[in-house]
């Protein structure tokens, strides 16, 4: 087999499951941080139960991301060897960065936080899980400064035919950073948050622990708006980046094939041929993909038979001659339309629930609730989409402009290689996820188990109907 | 001192660190089997490096970030160059860690004791393989003019590196006695303490194999010899004195003085590749050197200032962390692994 294709199916097989875990835990950490705020604000137990449970499942969530992560960090050397030579100069200073600022604080915070609730005072105990939350986000700032850089290379000078960094405020103040860090942040903060109401929303059916689920659905939804909204509008603003700095992703993602009308339709369903190049049974909405890409009802975008002449023209001096520089349209198209499907979705519901509740129907609304348990996987799977969107239709660039992923593998790597190390990583991941899931649902089924001094009333109050949501 | 060289030292440096702090929690590791007797006793020695070890690890992708930033030359050529004994040491990184946090989430005896294996075997094995990979780069790859390297069986497996592998992984070892010693009490600490004294002379008897079979197969002597002589000379001085200690039941000095024996070892490792970074056993002018395996000035200045920027900060509350959890663990109060 070919090494190109193994490298690239192991880097994303691993990214992808580490990315199930990393919006979970940036998500869910900042809520836990939020909980218990509230329970040294108010000073009442039944936040701190919150905080120590949902805790809980953030701690299992945490350390299978901690060990998918250390793969990640190795593989750039292992599988992309001349990836490293090529562009270490400039890639590897986040990378470190990340290491000494955000990790150490993350790992040495957590280890406060889950031994210290008898050896801390209360106030120094929430300054520990505001710190591993802060040290999550920052290591998403880091590691993304570095894909940045991969999407829209600053900061850099050519230098004996490798990258070189001479400018690292450009590097932290990348467009493509600025853009893309709030998206993720958001992404993040709504797996947190539909995590949260779906767990809370399967227990409230079973009629179990009203008060304390009740409590946190209520939370989980303020969380679930206000990071489904962000995340909108941040992918708008990411798509109006996107036209200008990648013109070719935004034309796969758009399926276009020849430049399009003035104002442009959004392209809602297509069948796409990539051999004819062309697309049959489209479904359009007037004027949409002008909104999206220039905030205003005019404006064409170019269409990938156009891009492809500009860009052999930019490009072909420095890659080769006859390189194709169109991307696997396809997937980048439905990726782009499944992420935004699910991001819509994830709107909608927040807006419903909060409403439900003010009208004191939260808990009684068995049809909403159930909803919100297939909810769960919704963030999940826009991330994934959103990330398979990124960087398969970044394709053929590694850096974007400057290096094909061709060129970017290891060349003293043999396939057999790679295609073992590929098959153990599987094989721990499965086990990983089966445990995992296990270990998580029984987390759940056996609840937040009654503290010493917790009225359990405030767990058990038993008639939904009655509680008024 | 050029900046390419200072990004030498600040690697061993870090380096030291991981093995300093590393090394004792894969050494308690080792001991749940070699030590504890039961279950109870196990759960006890997890939960002495319960808050740390994921800190610790910590400074193993430090370095490995430290040398993809300040020698992309070096991280590709190793990381490629080493794949299998890489990929293992993954595998056994991701065992330890949530072999820590799945242990006990279960309550049946088996179940934990699953995990207790692989926190068992891995604590071995990462400190075995990194030993067999340091010590094999001492004693040169066959780096090919391209910086690259496809290296067979015996190239990382032979008898300097495989020594070299058990003598890393005695000293963590030791280390880990010793630290089981300080934060343990009643039977386990006097169990551990007795081990101590037998690993100590193991340890000693282990580096002076190592030592010799340094000057046979290696050129480190050569390049360096007063530092590597006097380096040798602390060494064997620090590990005779732990053995002092421990006899003493001075566990704090003790635990000191193996401490500083693992990171006077890394030093000399670090000293005899100087100036370079990976040595090739093809030709020498294919040895990739801190001088062009380096990356440019600007990125290594940029680099310098966010390490001293944020390093005092990272020590500061490590410290603070080891002091909060000062005390002895033992099986009278919760449990938290
Ligand atoms: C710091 C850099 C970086 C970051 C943060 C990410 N990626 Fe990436 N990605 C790469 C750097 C990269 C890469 C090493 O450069 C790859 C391999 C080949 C290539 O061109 O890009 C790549 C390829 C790649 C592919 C395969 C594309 C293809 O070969 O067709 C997928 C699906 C993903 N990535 C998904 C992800 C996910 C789920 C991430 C979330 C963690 C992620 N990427 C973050
Ligand atoms: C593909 C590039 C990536 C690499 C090389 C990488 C590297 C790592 C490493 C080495 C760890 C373990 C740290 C520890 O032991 O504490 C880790 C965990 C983590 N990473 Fe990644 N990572 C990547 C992608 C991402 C992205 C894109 C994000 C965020 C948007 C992210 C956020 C995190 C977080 C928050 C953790 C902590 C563990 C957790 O939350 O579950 N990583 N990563
Ligand atoms: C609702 C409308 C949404 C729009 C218009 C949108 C837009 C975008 C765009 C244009 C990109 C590609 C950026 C690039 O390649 O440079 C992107 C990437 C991404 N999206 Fe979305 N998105 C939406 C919803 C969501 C949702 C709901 C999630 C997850 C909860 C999500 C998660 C991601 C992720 C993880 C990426 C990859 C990282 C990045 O490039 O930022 N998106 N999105």
């Amino acid at each position: 087999m070919d090494p190109i294709f193994l490298a690239r199916f192991q880097f994303a097989a691993t990214t992808i499951f580490h990315f199930f875990f990393v919006p979970l835990s940036i998500g869910l950490v900042l809520m836990v941080a939020v909980m218990e705020t509230l329970y040294v604000v108010k000073k009442n137990e039944l936040y701190k139960k919150m905080a120590k449970f949902w805790g809980h499942l953030f701690l299992i969530n945490f350390a299978v991301g901690v060990v998918t992560g250390i793969i990640q960090e190795f593989q750039f050397g292992m599988n992309w060897s001349e990836y490293s030579r090529f562009v270490g100069d400039v890639f590897g200073a986040p990378l470190a960065i990340e290491a000494l600022l955000a990790f150490f604080m993350e790992s040495t915070f957590i280890g406060l936080w889950i031994f210290g609730w008898d050896r801390l005072s209360k106030k120094l105990h929430l300054a520990c899980i505001w710190l591993v939350s802060l040290g999550t986000i920052l290591s998403a700032v880091w590691i993304l400064t570095a894909n940045s850089f991969m999407q829209v290379p600053v900061g850099y000078v050519m230098k004996n035919g490798r990258a070189e960094m001479n400018d690292f405020l450009a590097l932290i103040t990348n467009g493509q950073l600025l853009v893309e860090f709030p998206h993720v942040l958001t992404g993040a903060i709504c797996t947190g948050a539909f995590f949260v109401a779906g767990v809370s929303a399967y227990n409230l059916l079973k009629k179990r622990n009203i008060v304390f689920y009740k409590k946190s659905i209520q939370l989980a939804l303020i969380f679930g708006l206000i990071g489904s909204i962000g995340v909108a509008l941040s992918g708008h603003t990411q798509a109006q980046y996107l036209v200008k700095t990648q013109p070719m992703k935004m034309a796969a993602a758009e399926g276009i094939w020849k430049d399009t009308a003035d104002p442009a339709p959004w392209s809602a369903f297509a069948l796409i041929d990539t051999k004819k190049q062309e697309n049959k049974l489209e479904l359009n909405i007037p004027y949409a993909l002008s909104f999206l890409s220039y905030s205003k009802f005019e404006g064409s975008l170019k269409g990938m038979e156009t891009l492809q002449k500009e860009y052999t023209a930019k490009y072909d001096s420095i890659v080769g001659e006859g390189t194709n520089y169109i991307p696997p349209v396809k997937t980048t198209y439905w990726s782009f339309r499944l992420m935004i499907g699910f991001g819509v979705a994830m709107i909608l519901l927040p807006i419903i629930g909060l409403f439900l509740w003010k009208r004191g129907r939260l808990v009684g609304s068995t049809w909403f609730l159930k909803f919100l348990l297939p909810a769960i996987t919704f963030p999940f799977l826009a991330n994934t989409f959103g990330w398979m969107m990124t960087e398969i239709g970044r394709q053929p660039w590694s850096v974007f402009g400057l290096m094909t992923t061709a060129d970017a593998v290891s060349p003293n790597v043999p396939a057999g290689m790679i295609l073992f190390s590929t098959i153990m990583y599987l094989l721990v991941f499965t086990i990983l996820l089966l445990v995992m899931v296990y270990l998580m649902i029984r987390e759940i089924k056996k609840g937040p188990d009654v503290l010493h001094g917790v009225d359990d009333k405030l767990l058990t109050d038993s008639d939904p109907f009655k509680v008024g949501a | 001192m050029v900046l390419s060289e200072l990004w030498f030292v600040l690697i061993a440096i870090v380096f030291i660190g991981f093995f300093f702090l590393e090394g004792f929690d894969f050494g308690v590791g080792m001991s749940t089997r070699l030590v504890a007797k039961n279950q109870t006793e196990r759960s006890v020695m997890v939960n002495t490096i319960g808050p740390f070890w994921d800190a610790n690890e910590v400074w193993l992708l430090t370095g490995g970030g430290a040398i993809f930033a300040a020698f992309p030359h070096w991280y590709a050529t190793m990381f490629s160059g080493y794949y299998l004994p890489l990929l293992v040491v993954l595998l056994c990184l991701i065992a330890r860690g949530v072999s820590f946090e799945f242990r006990r989430k279960v309550d049946n005896p088996r179940w934990t004791n699953i995990w207790d294996w692989a926190i068992f075997i891995s604590s071995i094995l990462s400190p075995f393989l990194l030993g067999v990979l340091f010590t094999s780069m001492l004693k040169g790859m066959p780096i090919q003019k391209d910086m690259n390297m496809q290296p067979g069986f015996t190239d990382f497996i032979n008898i300097y590196s495989l020594w070299g592998g058990v003598t890393v992984t005695l000293l963590c070892f030791l280390h880990g006695l010793h630290f089981l010693t300080l934060k343990t009490s009643g039977e386990i600490r006097r169990r551990a303490t007795l081990l101590a004294k037998r690993a100590a002379l193991a340890v000693l008897g282990a580096l002076a194999i190592f030592v010799v079979l340094s000057w046979m197969m290696t050129d480190i002597f050569e390049a360096h010899l007063v530092t590597e002589l006097m380096l040798v000379g602390f060494i064997v001085l620090a590990y005779g004195l732990t053995y002092y200690f421990i006899s003493k039941k001075r566990e704090g000095l003790a635990f000191t003085m193996s401490g500083l024996g693992l990171a006077l070892t890394v030093s000399a490792i670090f000293v005899g590749l100087f100036p370079r970074v990976m040595i090739s056993s093809i030709n020498k002018a294919f040895d990739l050197t801190v001088y062009n395996a380096s990356s440019g000035d600007y990125s290594l200045k940029i680099m310098t200032i966010v390490a001293v920027t944020i390093l005092p900060f990272v020590l500061g509350y490590t410290i603070w962390s080891y002091y909060i959890f000062r005390k002895r663990v033992t099986d009278k109060e919760h449990l938290t692994y």
